[in-house]
């Protein structure tokens, strides 16, 4: 049993989880909306300090999967933990930045209210922000570049502003995994950069960063570690040893690489 | 009696002062809970639970008899909640969006109060005259204990807004994203949900069942208008629903006894339409003047441009250069010329301009500028 393990754990994940802790661990995970499932049966562990991309079809259930882990969808089956605890016990550890289309940007507030949100968590009921609380977000707009822009209403942003608000009420929540359901969707190019490049400052302070994503090509560039799904988990692992044709072809359903060079 | 002498006397008669200020309370509360209906795209919400109401008023009055106004209303109530809970159910179980949901319930129990109502009105009981006017309300029946009920329904909905106003207002925005942050989000709802119902419910012995969404939603409509922030919205809203409560009255009290709650609704109508166009910022006429000068803006700013990239070439920025060299560019007409002057971009002799240095920074910057309102 022993030498079979050794065997069948090929050198993947061994050096890169061998002294990190798992931060995510999902188990048996099963989401179904009406007969057919959205997600069927994942596992998924992901170790600490990684910046992840979940990648997949339309309809993975790339979104669904975060959703579920977050609690906002309730899982057939399945459990989600933490650092090793129940994720509903961890929640304080935990960032969601949802997809900016989820929300009605003409809501009656502006820029610095909105990443005030991110505080409420730690507040607890009824307790309002104090200064504390404006300090931090005020370093978070500041953070993303929107400092500038604290007193706009929000429907007055742009795609992308509105994104980096998004994101910078996840920053304040000061959390050690953060999960974002496709933050570069509708972004140009300075906004893509300007995120990506506060997700690696991310990792480099040990957080571990969760990210729905759909530009094949940036994968390599923006990742270390890669989850391929398709109502099943098809691969999980780092980007180096398992992004490659043969998983793209098994998520996608076509032959990846003839149809990219065609 | 005109409105002048209403407003005399409504400091000293009694029942005018009662009806007065059960209006407004009511205005003020049902502009306060409408704001939440409206920012949560549950407008509907509100037609159908005061029309699921009116079964609840028949079935109240069939079991006791009586036409005890709180008994009533106590029936409204619990009939307006089992509407709600059955939209819910609705959209939650079937594939039905809310719409339609809403739809349903409204005309269901819209039809099934009517039903009764008639059924009522068979029967051998004197009593029993007068329950219709819960269709479109009558004000002149607001007694003092009403109106000390609805100031403490207000006090209550109050009392539960400041405290829970940081969990309402993230709900409100991203229901989602609450539930992440680990607040019991059906708890929220359902609290604001509650305190919708008993507003409705609340008005229907003024407004009546037909109108009662009106009541709801017409104030937040037009406090809508004129802020972006969500406290001075629910404030405003509060004021409009008041506002068109005691001018409401006091028309329809001045003019011949006119149906009150529809003179009300009207009221916050007109409230609506004002809010609508004359609003500064989101209003129709002042966007619409807007636009026209900041085409008007676009056009010397467009001219200045191309005058910019000729003077570019030459080595003195107010060298003097012929009009018709302008010729080329479509954009600019005598006067648009005489403006630019006036903003002292250039200056015009005969048939020769030059810029200015004023014109020329302008020009530089033209691509620069910072946002208006920031």
């Amino acid at each position: 049993m022993f030498s079979l393990g050794f065997i069948n754990i090929p050198v993947l994940a061994g050096k890169y989880m061998k002294n990190k802790k798992i931060a995510i661990q999902v188990d048996d995970l099963t989401v179904a909306y009406n007969y057919k499932p959205v997600l069927w049966d994942i596992d998924l562990h992901v170790p600490e300090g990684v910046l992840m991309a979940i990648v997949g079809p339309n309809g993975a259930g790339k979104s669904t999967l975060i959703k579920a882990i977050l609690g906002i969808l309730d899982p057939i089956a399945g459990s989600v933990c933490i650092y090793g605890k129940p994720y509903e016990k961890q929640r304080k550890l935990v960032a969601y930045v949802p997809q900016k289309g989820s929300v009605d940007w003409d809501f009656p507030t502006t820029a610095l209210d909105v990443v005030m949100m991110g505080t409420y968590g730690q507040l607890g009921w009824i307790k309002r922000p104090g200064v504390k609380e404006k300090k931090a977000s005020l370093e978070a707009l500041e953070k993303v570049g929107m400092l500038a822009f604290k007193n706009r209403q929000i429907s007055q942003l742009s795609g992308g502003q509105q994104q980096r608000v998004f994101l910078a009420r996840a920053l304040v929540q000061n959390a050690a995994i953060y999960f974002m359901d496709e933050p570069f969707q509708g972004v140009d190019a300075t906004t893509e950069i300007a995120i990506i490049n506060i997700l690696k400052e991310l990792r480099k302070a040990g957080k571990t960063v969760v990210v729905v994503h759909h530009d094949l090509q940036t994968v390599p560039e923006y990742f270390d570690w890669v989850t391929f799904l398709n109502v099943k988990k098809i691969a999980t692992g780092p980007v180096k040893e398992i992004f490659n044709d043969d998983n793209l072809t098994k998520t996608y359903g076509i032959n990846y690489k003839v149809a990219v060079n065609k | 009696m005109n409105i002048l002498e209403y407003f005399e006397l409504v400091f000293t008669d009694y029942t005018l002062r009662t009806i007065t200020l059960g209006t407004a309370v009511l205005g003020a509360i049902c502009g306060m809970l409408g704001s939440f209906a409206v920012l949560r795209k549950q407008s509907l919400l509100g037609d159908a639970i005061s029309h699921a109401a009116l079964p609840g008023i028949a079935v109240a009055f069939l079991i006791t008899g009586a036409k005890d106004t709180n008994i009533l209303l106590l029936g409204a109530l619990v009939s307006g909640l089992i509407g709600t809970f059955w939209i819910r159910g609705i959209i939650k179980k079937t594939h039905l969006k809310t719409d339609t949901a809403l739809g349903l319930i409204l005309s269901l129990f819209f039809g099934f109060g009517m039903l009764l109502l008639t059924f009522i009105q068979k029967q051998p009981n004197a009593n029993q005259a007068g329950l219709d006017k819960y269709l479109f309300g009558q004000a002149a029946t607001l007694v003092e204990s009403d109106v000390i009920l609805m100031v403490l329904v207000t006090a209550a909905a109050l009392f539960v807004l400041l405290l829970f106003w940081k969990e309402f207002k993230i709900l409100l925005f991203d229901a989602d994203y609450t539930k992440t942050l680990g607040f019991n989000t059906k708890f929220i709802d359902s609290l604001i949900t509650f305190f919708i119902v008993l507003a409705i419910v609340l008005g229907l012995q003024t407004v009546g069942v037909v109108l009662m969404s009106a009541m709801l939603l017409a104030p937040a409509a037009a406090a809508r208008q004129w802020t972006n922030r969500l406290g001075t919205m629910i404030f405003i809203a509060a004021i409009f629903g008041a506002f068109s409560g005691v001018f409401g009255t006091a028309i329809s009290a001045s003019q011949n006894n006119l149906s009150t709650g529809p003179v009300i609704v009207l009221v916050a109508a007109v409230f609506v339409v004002i809010s609508f166009v004359f609003s500064p910022r989101r209003g129709l006429l002042f966007r619409h003047l807007r636009f026209r000068q900041n085409r008007r803006d676009l056009k010397l700013q467009k001219t200045l441009q191309f005058m910019y990239e000729i003077v570019k070439t030459h080595d003195s920025i107010s060298h003097p250069h012929a009009i018709r060299i302008l010729n080329n560019f479509q954009g600019f007409t005598k006067k648009s010329l005489q403006e630019m002057e006036e903003k002292q971009w250039i200056i015009l002799s005969g048939q020769e301009w030059s810029m200015t240095q004023e014109g020329f920074k302008t020009a530089e910057n033209l691509y620069n500028q910072p946002f208006p309102n920031d």
